[in-house]
């Protein structure tokens, strides 16, 4: 008899178990070996511990009331019960902390998407050093971690999340327009993107040259060079913030796989400055991401920078088993 | 030349061909002559082959409907793709990267109702909400949500037309070119909800690993500005 189950929820049978709990224990052997203890946090939190964290993020979480009446919530990522844990129950630690962690995660999904509804992530956050060095030696962390993995292919693509509100604010663009350009820039359309810059009146030509160029240059450090000729003081300290990391990437011995992206924006609320996503060739979809975010803690009341990364563990599976089968046919 | 088949090189996203899906139907031909305009020799996909995979001028071109290329580019099996503003509007919820306005393929997306017929605001005012069938559900619940006006959307797959001719519907929501196929329908247009050309989108990882091919395929395939 089939009984069944939550589309976007999935039975794991022993099979593949073993080849995740593998893959789980060499992140967690990695990160253990950078000092990153692992932690584990309740599936369940209180949705106003949550929402403290979000900020103005589009993530679905679900949410029930318990038996008492209280609004409950399954968390949606890693790194806000983190900064609560860290809060409460390091209050009165002295920074750096060092944190790891793999464990399941829960977002409303759309019908019919084949999208997930659990997933497992992997990652770590380093709460209390500040950029660059802090978020250095994340990335090293990150990239020993795919290395370990088998995914020595796997790039990770660095931007700065404070680049266009300070460009915005610096042209001067009217505050219902900044946030329509920042959605276009947020889903990469740049069609829609030209749409929105050219009904803005507040912007010149060069303004309107440098948001329509800078969602485009990505690649090595040649395009720090490039985004400066655009000019203007917001573009020059995102360069500089991300010409910093770089070469603390460079001293660590892990830029070659780095690509500087200035169309880079990630949609969850919280991240200033560094953010980063995680891409494999043989995977059409990203594996993770992460960033600096250095108001979170605040917001818990115990204000810390702070940095860390997340991977989509079934995905860097799935990764894993598509390199895995390249390089067979590659020997062949 | 032999048509290639489906095998590993062609679904392992390594170096290979830049994989580009195109939209059999209404922008087909379209499609095939911009191709044609950047140098690339689209002889026999013109043809009758009924192959759905072409190798031409170092591009792989994946051939389907229209409403398939979102699917295949969010999952990166093409790297990029050709389709209509519709169609992304309709599946907004798809991740692809949209890169470049092609400027052809123009159609508006309307609200139709038969030819001096008041029945459209008519069943609005005195039953509260029309009766809409349309191939774009999604299009027509969001324009009418934004309106602050209910209806009753009804999905339909064929001619759309039909629906007010008989009662199904008090009017529909489609995409028009010329407006003929209406007039022939005696419909007429009652309001333009959006315009569409087509668009170059791009699978996400594609984007960042293929940058400076990607790049310079949009710079090709980039129409001249007029004006």
């Amino acid at each position: 008899m089939i009984h069944p189950i939550p589309p976007g929820t999935r039975d794991i049978l022993p099979d593949e178990m073993r080849e995740l709990r593998a893959l789980q224990a060499t992140l967690i052997e990695v990160f253990e070996s950078y000092d990153y203890g692992q932690v584990a946090t309740p599936t369940l939190e209180y949705d106003e511990v949550l929402q403290r964290g979000e900020g103005r993020s589009g993530i679905g979480a679900y949410r029930f009331f318990d038996e008492r009446g209280e609004l409950l919530a399954l968390r949606s990522d890693m790194t806000i019960p983190i900064a609560r844990l860290v809060a409460s129950r390091f209050a009165d630690a002295e920074p750096p902390l060092r944190f790891g962690y793999v464990g399941n995660a829960y977002r409303v999904v759309r019908p019919q998407r084949g999208q997930v509804r659990q997933f497992m992530h992997a990652g770590i956050e380093l709460i209390g050093s500040q950029a660059p060095e802090g978020t250095a030696e994340v990335l090293e962390v990150l990239s020993t971690a795919l290395d370990a993995v088998g995914l020595n292919r796997a790039v990770l693509g660095l931007g700065d999340a404070d680049l266009y509100r300070q460009l915005l604010t610096e042209l001067g663009v009217e505050e219902e327009a900044r946030h329509r350009i920042l959605d276009r820039l947020a889903e990469h359309n740049l069609v829609g993107l030209e749409m929105e810059v050219d009904s803005s009146e507040r912007l010149d030509a060069h303004g309107r040259e440098t948001l329509l160029r800078l969602p485009g240059m990505r690649g090595g450090a040649e395009v720090l060079d490039e985004a400066r000729e655009l000019g203007g003081a917001a573009v020059e300290r995102a360069a500089q913030r991300l010409q910093a990391t770089y070469d603390a990437l460079v001293e660590r011995g892990v830029a070659g796989r780095v690509q500087l992206d200035l169309g880079l924006l990630r949609d969850l609320g919280y991240y200033t400055g560094a953010i980063v996503e995680i891409y494999d060739p043989a995977l059409g979809h990203i594996l993770g991401g992460g960033g600096r975010y250095d108001d979170l803690l605040g917001r818990f009341g115990r204000p810390l920078p702070a940095v860390g990364f997340g991977l989509y563990l079934e995905r860097v599976h799935l990764a894993q088993m598509e390199e895995e089968r390249v390089g067979r046919e590659g020997t062949k | 030349m032999s048509p290639p088949t489906v095998e590993a090189p062609i679904r392992a996203r390594l170096g290979g061909p830049l994989k580009l899906a195109i939209s059999r139907g209404a922008l087909w031909g379209e499609t095939l002559d911009a191709l044609d305009r950047i140098g690339l020799d689209t002889s026999q996909l013109r043809g009758e082959s009924r192959s759905l995979i072409f190798t031409v001028g170092g591009l792989t071109l994946v051939t389907m409907r229209p409403s398939d290329v979102p699917t295949y580019v969010e999952a990166g099996a093409a790297d990029l793709g050709i389709t209509g503003k519709d169609v992304l509007m309709e599946q907004s919820d798809r991740v692809v990267y949209e890169i470049l306005d092609l400027a052809f393929g123009a159609c508006r997306m309307v609200l139709a109702g038969r030819e001096h017929d008041a029945s459209l605001s008519e069943t609005e005012r005195r039953a509260g909400g029309m009766r809409i069938a349309t191939k774009y559900p999604r299009i027509a619940e969001l324009y009418f949500e934004e309106t602050g006006r209910q209806a009753e959307v009804i999905e339909v797959k064929g001619s759309v037309e039909l629906a007010p001719l008989v009662g199904l519907a008090d009017g529909i929501v489609d995409l028009v070119a010329t407006g003929r196929t209406l007039r022939e329908n005696g419909l007429e247009v009652h309001e333009e909800i959006a315009t569409s050309t087509a668009r170059l989108v791009a699978n996400r990882v594609s984007h960042k690993l293929r940058a400076t091919e990607v790049d310079d395929l949009v710079e090709r395939l980039r129409p001249a500005k007029v004006g």
